[in-house]
């Protein structure tokens, strides 16, 4: 794990509210037992029609290819739990999401796994979908520790969780070592629980 | 100091403070199912890691089991992988798996409070963003990604933020006809889809205390379609009531000792909440959904929303949902042709949900242009289901009894929409392609009004159909 301060990448704008796990992988998808294959499931249904052609979604444009930071709207990634949904978006080649806010689970789930969920107020983040629909090749800096974006000579602000943006910085997003490191306490709380 | 019961269980379980500013919250239960915990496995290996405390942690199948033909090896190659990295993950680890036949398998959020295993004041997590059904208890119940899944197995502990929490007090008696089905849709739409973003919701009132258990647990496993992290409700006589006896309870004097614990985990009387709403229970009709979020929801006399009533991009949420529906606004929704009933799922798949339909069922017929599945929670439901004969009635009515599993809810077995037919359901999401086809239609109603839909063949009012009194 390392630390996740500054980085920089072409953006790709995928409109709508209430943007549910469901449509980010679909439930057939998670027939899996082991998370390697999801990267071209990502929004399978919104992206291809039942014979599995190409219906000419934003993911698929030519001048998005290789995007890597993704931008969205409002409740981004509600419903499910299915970390199915983070690692199809990771798999596929995304490093970041930008949206006015997230659903609480997903947004736990990206931060284990090293992708930044940043929030971005409505004018600042329709002027940013502007310059990257109008400029595809237009590059984004997404800076952590001074809570900026910075595209195409506009700087702005950003948001996220305090307690992400510490783990990004300190490399502690995976949380796993971190907990380790306090067994004896959790045996202390076990047993008074008694749940030992 | 007086705490509500979120503040009480929260301290309880807390570990220490991570640098981070997020806390290690130890945790009570841990529930495993075969679609999102197997993964988790791997990792620990890969780690070189072993289950901490195997004993806090049980597993059943549920998502992809078949509810037809159960019989071994099921047909679909992948979904008899999946549970069998499952038995053999939780054989290695001792950790007790409710395999099907038996008799304790079934929907996990059916399975953990009809054993017992779920009780007031616990911290709980499974990898399903239902887990906050258990919250019905006066649990904190949390739904969870993998990698956390795996951080339980490894450590018992979750990394979280503090949550604040808002009381909902529903005040008031609910018109006959309304359940609690209604009472959570309502919620839902009152307070929108992502509302309850960074909330943990205290369910309240005298509405909320007169429900049954399994009332409660209906209406907090749709807290999360609220946005909320995880519901609750307080523990009274109902919940004492209703563990009394259970499988994995203690009898006796034990039971006495457990219970006045569980009653110290209620919330104070002058407890402080971040943010309170009151609901009046008169405001609450039989409600359906007409979009693909649950918020997008109307009571059956309302008309279907017009989208150039409103402005921006919620004018194209209405419009885009309306086009997926193939629905007209300003239209009724009543008299909207449905082509599947499905009752069942971790919202509506307890054994109440079916004996509240089979009691209007008696003598009447799904028509004939509705398939209508009835699907058991659990391998129990099925079978208290079928010591009062219910399987029959439904039978009779030309409901399918199937077999219990998730089914139609999320549709990775082969119970499926098929194009874009509509479905009267009662579970918890309408999510675009939620039922198995890209272009099915799910429309959300209490298991009353999708008997209803079943006999009239459109969504219908079920006071009307059934003769419930008052509209
Ligand atoms: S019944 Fe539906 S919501 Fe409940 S656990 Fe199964 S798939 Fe999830």
């Amino acid at each position: 794990m390392k630390a996740i301060s500054k980085f920089s990448g072409r953006g790709v704008y995928v409109e709508g509210n209430d943007i549910d796990t469901d449509r980010i992988i679909p439930a057939r998808f998670l027939k899996c037992v082991t998370f390697a294959e999801l990267g071209s499931s990502l929004f399978y249904d919104v992206r291809f029609d039942e014979e599995g052609n190409s219906k000419g979604h934003i993911l698929d444009a030519e001048q998005h290819q290789g995007a890597e930071i993704l931008i969205s709207d409002v409740n981004f990634g509600c419903g499910s739990s299915r970390e199915h949904a983070p690692q199809a978006i990771q798999k596929f080649g995304l490093k970041a999401v930008i949206a006015d806010s997230f659903a609480e689970i997903f947004h736990g789930n990206c931060t284990t796994l090293g992708i930044p969920c940043v929030t971005m107020e409505k004018g600042a983040r329709e002027k940013l979908s502007a310059l990257v629909e109008a400029d595809p090749e237009a590059e984004i800096t997404i800076d952590l520790e001074g809570l900026k974006i910075i595209c195409a000579n506009n700087i702005f602000d950003i948001n996220m969780k305090d307690s992400a943006r510490e783990a990004f910085l300190a490399a502690t997003y995976d949380p796993l070592d971190n907990l380790l490191a306090a067994s004896d306490e959790i045996a202390a709380i076990a047993a008074k629980l008694g749940y030992a | 100091m007086a705490k509500n019961l979120y503040q009480k269980v929260w301290n309880d379980h807390v570990v220490r403070q991570l640098d981070s500013g997020q806390y290690q919250l130890f945790i009570a239960l841990h529930l495993i199912h075969e679609v999102t915990s197997p993964q988790a496995f791997g990792m620990l290996n890969d780690k070189g890691l072993s289950v901490a405390y195997p004993h806090r942690t049980f597993a059943t199948v549920d998502h992809i089991i078949p509810t037809d033909d159960q019989s071994r090896p099921l047909a679909d190659d992948m979904a008899e992988r999946m549970i069998q990295v499952l038995a053999d993950a939780t054989e290695q680890n001792n950790i007790e798996f409710f395999a099907p036949e038996s008799g304790s398998q079934g929907i996990v959020h059916v399975v953990g409070p009809e054993l017992g295993l779920t009780q007031p004041g616990m911290t709980i997590c499974c990898g399903d963003s239902h887990t906050s059904t258990h919250g019905a208890f006066g649990c904190i119940s949390l739904g969870i990604g993998t990698s956390q899944v795996r951080d339980v197995l490894a450590s018992q502990t979750i990394a979280m933020d503090p949550l604040k929490v808002r009381r909902i007090r529903i005040e008031g008696e609910l018109s006959s006809g309304v359940s609690a089905k209604d009472v959570i849709l309502h919620i839902i739409h009152t307070l929108g889809v992502n509302g309850g973003v960074g909330f943990a919701y205290e369910y309240a009132g005298s509405v909320i205390e007169n429900m049954t258990m399994e009332e409660r647990m209906t209406v907090c496993n749709m807290s999360i379609e609220g946005g909320a992290r995880c519901g609750y409700i307080n523990p009274d006589e109902t919940t004492f009531e209703y563990l009394k006896g259970r499988e994995r309870v203690p009898q006796g004097d034990a039971f006495e000792n457990e219970v006045m614990k569980w009653r110290s985990f209620a919330s104070d009387a002058d407890a402080q909440y971040d943010d309170e709403v009151i609901i009046d229970a008169k405001e609450i009709k039989p409600t359906v959904t007409w979009g693909v979020t649950p918020a997008q929801a109307i009571s059956i006399g309302e008309v279907i929303p017009d989208p150039d009533l409103v402005e921006g991009l919620e004018r194209n949420l209405i419009s885009d949902a309306l086009d997926y529906m193939k629905l007209e606004p300003n239209q009724p929704i009543k008299g909207t042709k449905v082509d599947v009933a499905f009752l069942g799922s971790c919202t509506n798949g307890r054994l109440s949900d079916f004996e509240q339909v089979a009691a209007v069922l008696k003598g009447r017929k799904v028509t004939s242009s509705v398939r209508a599945i009835a699907v058991p929670g659990s391998e129990k439901v099925d079978k208290a289901a079928r010591e009062k004969n219910l399987h029959l009635v439904f039978e009779d009515a030309g409901f399918e009894w199937r077999k219990p599993g998730c089914s139609m809810c999320l549709a990775m077995n082969p119970d499926k929409l098929i194009g874009d037919e509509t479905c009267a359901s009662s579970s918890n999401r309408n999510f675009i392609g939620r039922q198995g086809s890209p272009t099915g239609r799910t429309i959300l109603m209490s298991p009353l009004m999708v008997a209803a839909a079943a006999i009239e063949g459109k969504v219908a009012d079920a006071r009307e159909v059934f003769g419930l009194g008052e509209l």
